[in-house]
């Protein structure tokens, strides 16, 4: 066994933390005299778009410069080790718990600071610290011009630590504290320019959405830990025999506690109806778009799921619920998609869309390619949100596409990565989203889970992806230029701290997915295999379980669903290079449908009006009429009866202090009265 | 353990008592306007019974439920009182939270307090006399005394140091709390008589009243008085109306220790004396104390969420996390009892320091209007980040203090109340709606009051109390054993004797039988001839 460096892996966590610490000491000590010079120097409204003045840099910038991304880096290091030596372990022994120390303990309820690596948690971490090394590095050269440089890596390396938690916490409430955490850490980013009101609404609105899910995880933690005398995962799935047997485990328990699990995963994963906030989300840094919104933490959801799927597989009902919620996000958010003209909020909404997609794959107990498409997901979302930040640094700020278009030779490396992930995420054959997509797709098709209209929801939901993604391309790449000759005199290709991990991300964009190859297509699927211990039946059951349907068929569906990307793209090359003039036009011939979903269905509208507003109202009234008026009607109404019997007594005494004597004395009276009568 | 030999140790107690008692005595000869040293000496002497309370929790056995550190001398021997006190693992942390703040509140004050330095200073010391007192004393008469003797100072420090509608709101103050303590003083006085119906033996002793098994009509009268006066201390609703104007008229420093310490007084009570006491009837009427308990989570936090002035907020947000403490102890399990004590120390932290930061907001520009700020995070950069903290804290962000308390009591009260623990739970959703919005409010957008423009930021003294309340957040939130495992022994023994007085007083009533035939109609006369009224 080499499995020694596994005893470091609390290191995995533990350097973005030091991170923290470190850059919370910079931004405290180094930065904040800094700033306050600058503000006393009277210098107006700052940090609105992403690209100011430039200044020398004092050497603090530089240390955090290199210590935000160097502690992201060696955790991703670390975790390279810690996979290889689990991987070097045989399949069913792959699982490394570690202890750190008694967190959470009173009574029978036991949840100790605890990591665990299995193959789940090895994806995912690998994920979380590869992508977020990459974005880190990113972002020394996108943030170069911000002010307050420490204050973001601090935020940065603290999202980074909190995702880490949750995916390697070996309990539920050490998951609690990771889910909770990058909730915090995305209100801080999203909140970053907080002098803009916007951005700041958009981080509180973030935080209580996700708190709404969080309200159902906490819930479903309560249930768990009364059904199975425990929050541990290894204990809890290995009772689930033993207490289903005996009847304390009922389906409708394990439906209500893998409902409010979803709960928890729609508020963080950005599923129907909590998806409200992740479009706002796009008010952060675009960085911060990139690996919070897109790439790392709205998958929580998905790994949450994945990961209690032995709970998930015992309650027919939530599967259903959750196949049908992933395949309606994924083609709701793929049509308002269409409409977006901001080219972060197409993105955003296609990231709604694909995390629709990872849902349904669970829902139909395929959750090794849930997690399969998490992982190509976040190399290629990752890349066309570092893309559009490229394109927005290059522009000034700029995020209207209609204010773009022609930036194929000016952004060169920016053009071609994005055009690669537009390629990938669109499921062209070959590159990874096709592989991930389409497992989706043929498991939601054939798995005993499974049903046919799920496939045609996902398979239009693809045409629908294909065409938006290839929409922003034309718009932002192609055609004549639209943009402000001011913007586009400055227009340039990002440094190679930007471009570099651009270019590795188009690598993984195209190669990520060849470890999933289905074995249709003559691969051997490493991904499942690897995933297999942690599932076990789940993959069984989907793998399996369409064990009738011929290979044929597979190919067919496969051609199909190659066929409508196909056509997707072919339709946006018609009315945005062919006839761009059309798009308009059409746009006219259905005001009412286009302003809907331009507006995002008024969805936002409809919950402040139904829930927002009467929630405020109702409080004012509690407040005014009945803590005010009522309850302190009878008090006061108390009082003045109090204050009658007072202005007897007011030849004795005055004042409330004189009375409360007088009381007491007869409290006294009363004592010695008791003491003489019996 | 308990029987060091220095002298010091066997009365230590009994000094952290009357220590600042005596320091009360000693500020009357120090000259009036030498606030300087007025200060110095107040703030020296509360830091000398806080550094005299850390051998308590250190040499605090957790693995016995009995009384600790006990000092025990006849009082008033032929009516059985005594001057007993004592602690166990439901007052340590309670004792330690007063000694705690103490010092840090008189260092809040230097600053803001400018008249009468002497008296404010007075009444602050006796104010922690009392306070100390109410957690330490193990029988029922001094713990009366205690009890009002807490009361006084607070309504002078409301009265005369308070702002805007001072008068109404220490009147307000006193006469709820003080219609809370008549009813405990009639019922303790019928239970010294009942104790003596049963025994022969005149006693107020809370541990010989205890070994008592309370006939159960009897005890759902003085359940009743118990809970309705420690019910308007914590307060819960609807005896909560008090609190908000108590907290907005108040000077910081008065803010600070009654949130922090008087509203535990309330709760303590409840797990001190009327739950252990009368089990039966704390039982049979959880479900109307649990139903309170949880609106007020709610209902403080609706309120607490369209609250103009930033005080009243929090004031608000103190019935809401109060509410949790309820259902916590009311959960009658480990979990819900630890959580529940866990969470009294927690808002202690937590909302005192809330309030000495509105107090330091207050101190600078003198309104507490949210309207009147916004932006601040630019020009008080390290207000800000402390502020965030607190906040966080107080919405009960996993890994910070509140999270533990929270989860504890919810995790508890769900076995035996789940339909209501779920309800409850749904308030960590509003309470970051409340606090964040606040917090966006002040901290957030452009400055636009110019008088913010040169606000300045926490200075070395304000830094200095406010550390220390940062630490706590972090140390309870990461490592909660420190603090859990000292309760463990006693709440444990807590437990088991609450259900087994419970079986014990109703080892003559019928299965089935109803809470109305329980404790209204006529029945069989017990031994409880003197209890009727």
């Amino acid at each position: 066994m080499v499995g020694g460096i596994l005893q470091y892996l609390w290191l995995v966590p533990a350097l973005p933390l030091l991170g923290v610490i470190v850059n919370s000491a910079i931004a405290l000590f180094a930065e904040r005299p800094v700033l306050l010079r600058e503000n006393a120097h009277g210098e107006g409204g700052h940090g609105a778009g992403d690209a100011h003045g430039h200044h020398a840099s004092p050497p603090y910038r530089k240390l955090v410069a290199f210590l935000g991304p160097a502690v992201v880096g060696a955790s991703f290091a670390v975790s390279v080790l810690a996979v290889l030596a689990l991987a070097a372990r045989p399949a069913h022994d792959r699982l490394f718990v570690q202890v750190l120390f008694p967190w959470v303990q009173a009574g029978t309820f036991q949840a100790p600071a605890a990591l665990q690596l299995d193959p789940l948690s090895a994806v995912m971490i690998l994920v979380v610290t590869g992508v977020g090394f990459l974005i880190h590095v990113y972002s020394v050269g996108y943030m170069s011009h911000e002010k307050a440089f420490a204050r973001y890596f601090v935020y940065l390396n603290l999202f980074t630590f909190a995702m880490l938690l949750l995916v390697l916490g070996s309990n539920f409430l050490v998951m609690f504290v990771g889910w909770e955490g990058v909730g915090l850490c995305s209100y801080l980013l999203i909140g970053y320019w907080y002098e803009k009101k916007s951005a700041a609404d958009a981080g509180k609105k973030a935080f209580v959405v996700n708190r709404v899910g969080d309200f159902g995880f906490l819930v479903a933690i309560f249930l768990i830990f009364w059904t199975f005398g425990s929050v541990d995962y290894t204990e809890v799935f290995a009772r689930i025999p033993v207490l289903s047997e005996r009847g304390v485990l009922t389906t409708g328990i394990a439906t209500a506690i893998t409902l409010l699990l979803f709960v928890g995963a729609t508020g963080k994963s950005a599923q129907i109806p909590l998806y409200v906030w992740l479009p706002d989300a796009m008010e952060g840094p675009t960085p911060v778009s990139a690996l919070i919104h897109a790439a790392t933490m709205v998958t929580a959801g998905v790994y949450m799921v994945a990961r209690t799927s032995a709970l998930y597989l015992l309650a027919p009902t939530s599967m259903a619920v959750v196949a049908v919620v992933g395949a309606a996000t994924a083609i709701f958010s793929a049509t308002i998609g269409i409409t977006q003209n901001d080219i972060k909020r197409v993105l955003a909404y296609s990231t709604v869309s694909q995390l629709g997609y990872m849902f349904l794959a669970c829902g139909v107990g395929a959750f090794a390619a849930g997690i399969f498409h998490l992982m190509t997901h976040a190399f290629f979302k990752a890349l066309l949100f570092l893309g559009s930040g490229s394109v927005i640094h290059a522009l000034s700020g700029e995020q209207d596409m209609r204010k773009m278009g022609s930036l194929k030779k000016r952004l060169p490396v920016t053009f071609t990565t994005m055009f690669i992930a537009t390629l990938a995420i669109s499921g062209i054959p070959g590159l990874s989203g096709f592989f991930s997509k389409d497992e989706i797709l043929w498991k939601s098709f054939s798995s005993g889970h499974g049903h046919a209209a799920l496939w045609a929801v996902g398979t239009a939901a693809a045409g629908i992806t294909a065409f938006y993604m290839f929409r922003l391309v034309f718009l932002t790449f192609f055609g004549d230029s639209r943009m402000d000759p001011d913007v586009e005199r400055h227009v340039h290709e990002s440094p190679y701290s930007m471009t570099v991990p651009l270019m590795l991300l188009a690598v993984l964009s195209v190669a990520g997915g060849w470890i999933g190859i289905p074995e249709a297509l003559g691969g051997h699927n490493y991904f499942e295999a690897w995933l297999a211990p942690v599932f076990g039946h789940g993959t069984e059951g989907a793998a399996h379980g369409g064990g009738h349907h011929s290979l044929a068929l597979e190919y067919l569906l496969m051609a199909g669903s190659v066929g409508v990307a196909l056509c997707g793209i072919g339709l946006a090359w018609y009315l945005y290079r062919a006839r761009p003039g059309v798009p308009k036009e059409i746009a006219g011939r259905v005001p009412g449908l286009y302003d809907v979903v331009l507006n995002k269905y008024y969805v936002d509208e409809i919950y402040d009006a139904a829930i927002v507003r009467r929630i405020v109202n109702g409080s004012v009234w509690l407040w005014e009429a009945f803590d005010a008026t009522f309850i302190d009607g009878i008090v006061n109404g108390v009082g003045a009866l109090v204050r009658g019997a007072g202005e007897r007594a007011r030849r004795l005494q005055t004042g409330v202090v004189g009375s409360y004597a007088l009381s007491l004395l007869l409290g006294a009276v009363i004592v010695v009265g008791f003491l003489i009568w019996p | 353990m308990t029987s060091l030999p220095q002298p010091l140790m066997t009365h230590l107690l009994s000094v952290l008592i009357f220590l600042p008692l005596a320091g009360a005595f000693l500020l009357i000869f120090l000259p009036k306007e030498n606030k300087r040293l007025l200060r110095n000496t107040a703030f020296v002497l509360t830091l000398a019974d806080f550094l005299l309370s850390l051998p308590v929790a250190i040499l605090f056995d957790g693995s016995t439920a009995a009384m600790q550190f006990v000092e025990k001398v006849p009082w008033i021997p032929q009516y059985g009182i005594s001057y007993h006190v004592g602690v166990d693992g439901i007052s340590l942390w309670l004792l330690m939270l007063t000694t705690f703040l103490m010092p840090i509140t008189i260092l809040s004050t230097y600053t803001s307090v400018e008249k009468h330095v002497k008296e404010f200073m007075i009444f602050m010391l006796l104010l922690e006399v009392g306070m100390v007192g109410v957690f330490l004393a193990v029988d029922l008469f001094l713990f009366y005394i205690f009890w009002e003797l807490v009361l006084i100072p607070m309504y002078f420090l409301i009265g005369v140091w308070g702002s805007d509608r001072r008068i109404y709101s220490a009147i307000k103050f006193f006469l709820f709390t003080f219609a809370g303590s008549v009813l405990m003083l009639v019922a303790i006085i019928a239970l010294y008589f009942h104790h003596y119906a049963v025994t022969g033996v005149y006693s107020t002793d809370l541990l010989a009243m205890a070994e008592l098994v309370i006939p159960v009509k009897l005890q759902f009268w003085m359940f009743a008085a118990f809970a309705l006066a420690f019910a308007f201390k914590v307060p819960m609703f609807p005896f909560h109306t008090w609190l908000p104007d108590a907290h907005v008229d108040a000077p910081t420093a008065g803010s600070v220790i009654l949130a922090a310490v008087l509203l535990k007084m309330g709760t303590y009570g409840f797990l001190r004396f009327a739950i252990p006491l009368f089990p039966v009837a704390a039982v049979d009427l959880t479900p109307l104390l649990a139903t309170l308990a949880v609106i007020g989570i709610l209902y403080g936090a609706f309120v607490a969420m369209v609250q103009k002035d930033i005080k009243k907020l929090v004031a608000y947000s103190s019935v809401a996390h109060l509410g949790f403490v309820m259902l916590g102890l009311f959960a009658f399990n480990v979990q819900g009892i630890e959580g529940g004590i866990l969470q009294m120390v927690n808002h202690g932290i937590s909302t005192g320091a809330l309030f000495l930061l509105v107090g330091i907001l207050y101190e600078r520009r003198h309104t507490r209007l949210i309207s009147e700020y916004g932006g601040l995070s630019r020009v008080v950069p390290l207000y800000a980040a402390c502020f965030m903290v607190i906040t966080l804290s107080s919405i009960g962000l996993p890994g910070l203090n509140g999270f533990v308390g929270e989860f504890l009591i919810l995790v508890g009260a769900f076995r035996p109340m789940r339909a209501l623990t779920v309800v409850a739970a749904s308030g960590v959703i509003f309470a970051a709606v409340y606090l964040l919005w606040m917090y966006q409010r002040v901290m957030f957008g452009t400055i636009t009051n110019e008088k913010n423009r040169h606000l300045p930021d926490m200075n070395a003294r304000e830094v200095a109390y406010m550390l220390p309340l940062i630490v706590f957040v972090f140390w309870i939130g990461v490592y909660p054993q420190t603090f859990l495992r000292k309760m463990d022994a006693s709440v444990t023994a807590l437990v088991a004797r609450i259900e087994a007085k419970r079986q014990a007083a109703l080892a003559d009533s019928p299965p089935g039988e109803t809470l109305v035939a329980r404790y209204f109609d006529v029945g069989k006369g017990g031994a409880d001839g003197t209890a009727g009224h």
